[in-house]
């Protein structure tokens, strides 16, 4: 399943997907939003019950929200996605001190960390603007959370 | 055709709930009349992230809230089928947006309280209550900086932009003294750990207006009148064209779906 925001990531790879439960042959899927009005989750939500009912399984979707999604939950392969999308992943360790701190970000294209924060809001709820001083190009970081 | 108006019957945890729910929703409504009209293109995004955060914590709010109240009404029923009677807001959140100004110093007096407020929530004896609060008190410190870089940015800018956060600041501190109040439902809920204190907020408050306002070179207005009353539903006139905007669609066209 995949995120209908980030290309390639699955809501496995991001942190979002929690748990699956059968019991008694019906599955529960628990879903979590990354930030709390991602308007993706009503998305996600339909494409992971859309997928039971294509399999034939008996299920529903459930929504949790503790405990709280961090950036943390970021798989490894998942870092490497949006790396090779041109997405910064976010620097390791979440929490408070992180999003206030002046991250050190390397450029998802060229590598240099010669970059500097253009807007602190992006295209997406959970990403901010950057750019590249080496190579000039513009590019998203994926914010510590 | 025309739907029927709902009624929310005051209760202690209910009326608490709904009262953040509508701050939020009431917020992030008038931060999405910026969609478009932003100064910058960035700001303009910056400004829907933020509505969009908001928007969030509403709906999580106004379900548990039909939860809480149990007459079948959900996050829709709460935000499209109240009058303005009903809604539990601060009036400083229902303001009109003016200039940028006005919008920026609007958003760093709400976020200087919700970030220690939501903080202080994620301890809240409210299982619900403390997933929403571990979930805004990032997003909300994250609105506070950048409020706060704004309002240094203007205060310290050039004389127009100082004229003009001043004048905003002056307008819109006495709304303020609405964030801290309390009833006595409250009061049973701050004894029984469910809600944060406003009086154990202060101190967080009073220095991060402080220090902002140093840097951004503007003055604290004088005098400690305020103005208040949308917590119990008195509104200032600002709210009702709002949420005629707000609730045309769902009101005219009832049921409607995508």
């Amino acid at each position: 399943m995949l995120d209908p925001e980030l290309p390639d990531l699955t809501i496995a790879d991001l942190g979002v997907l929690r748990d699956v439960v059968e019991t008694d042959g019906a599955v529960e899927v628990s879903i979590t939003p990354t930030y709390t009005g991602c308007p993706a989750m009503a998305m996600i939500a339909l494409d992971v019950q859309t997928a039971l009912d294509r399999a034939g399984i008996a299920g529903r979707v459930r929504t949790v929200l503790a405990p709280a999604w961090t950036t943390d939950w970021l798989s490894d392969a998942g870092r490497g996605k949006l790396a090779r999308a041109g997405i910064a992943p976010p620097p390791p360790g979440a929490g408070r001190r992180a999003l206030f701190g002046a991250p050190e970000v390397a450029c998802p294209r060229c590598g240099s960390r010669k970059t500097e924060k253009i807007a602190a809001f992006g295209a997406t709820a959970c990403k901010a603007l950057w750019r590249c001083r080496a190579c000039r190009e513009p590019f998203d970081l994926f914010k510590c959370h | 055709m025309a739907t029927t108006s709902i009624t929310v019957a005051n209760a202690p945890l209910l009326d608490f709930v709904l009262r953040r729910a509508d701050d939020a929703l009431i917020l992030g409504h008038r931060l999405s009349e910026w969609c478009g009209h932003a100064p910058t293109l960035e700001e303009d995004l910056a400004l829907a992230n933020v509505g969009l955060d908001l928007l969030g914590v509403a709906r999580a709010l106004y379900a548990y809230a039909g939860e809480i109240e149990g007459a079948g009404h959900d996050e829709d029923a709460f935000a499209y089928l109240r009058d303005a009677g009903q809604f539990r807001n601060l009036l400083l959140v229902e303001q009109p947006n003016g200039d940028f100004a006005h919008t920026v110093v609007r958003q760093f007096l709400y976020s200087a309280y919700a970030d220690p407020f939501w903080r202080a929530m994620t301890r809240s004896a409210d299982p619900m209550l403390a997933a929403v609060a571990a979930k805004s008190e990032k997003e909300s410190a994250y609105h506070l900086r950048h409020a706060s870089e704004w309002l240094i940015r203007l205060g310290d800018g050039t004389e127009e932009s100082h004229r003009r956060a001043q004048a905003a600041l002056d307008a819109l501190l006495p709304y303020a003294g609405e964030l801290s109040f309390v009833d006595d439902a409250e009061r049973g809920l701050i004894a029984a750990g469910i809600a944060a204190d406003p009086a154990s907020l202060h101190p967080a408050w009073h220095a991060t207006l402080d220090a902002v306002l140093a840097a951004a070179t503007l003055a604290r207005p004088a005098g400690e009148w305020s103005r208040s009353g949308g917590r119990t539903g008195r509104h200032s006139e600002h709210l009702g064209p709002l949420l005629a905007m707000m609730q045309v669609l769902p009101r005219t066209h009832p049921g409607a779906r995508w």
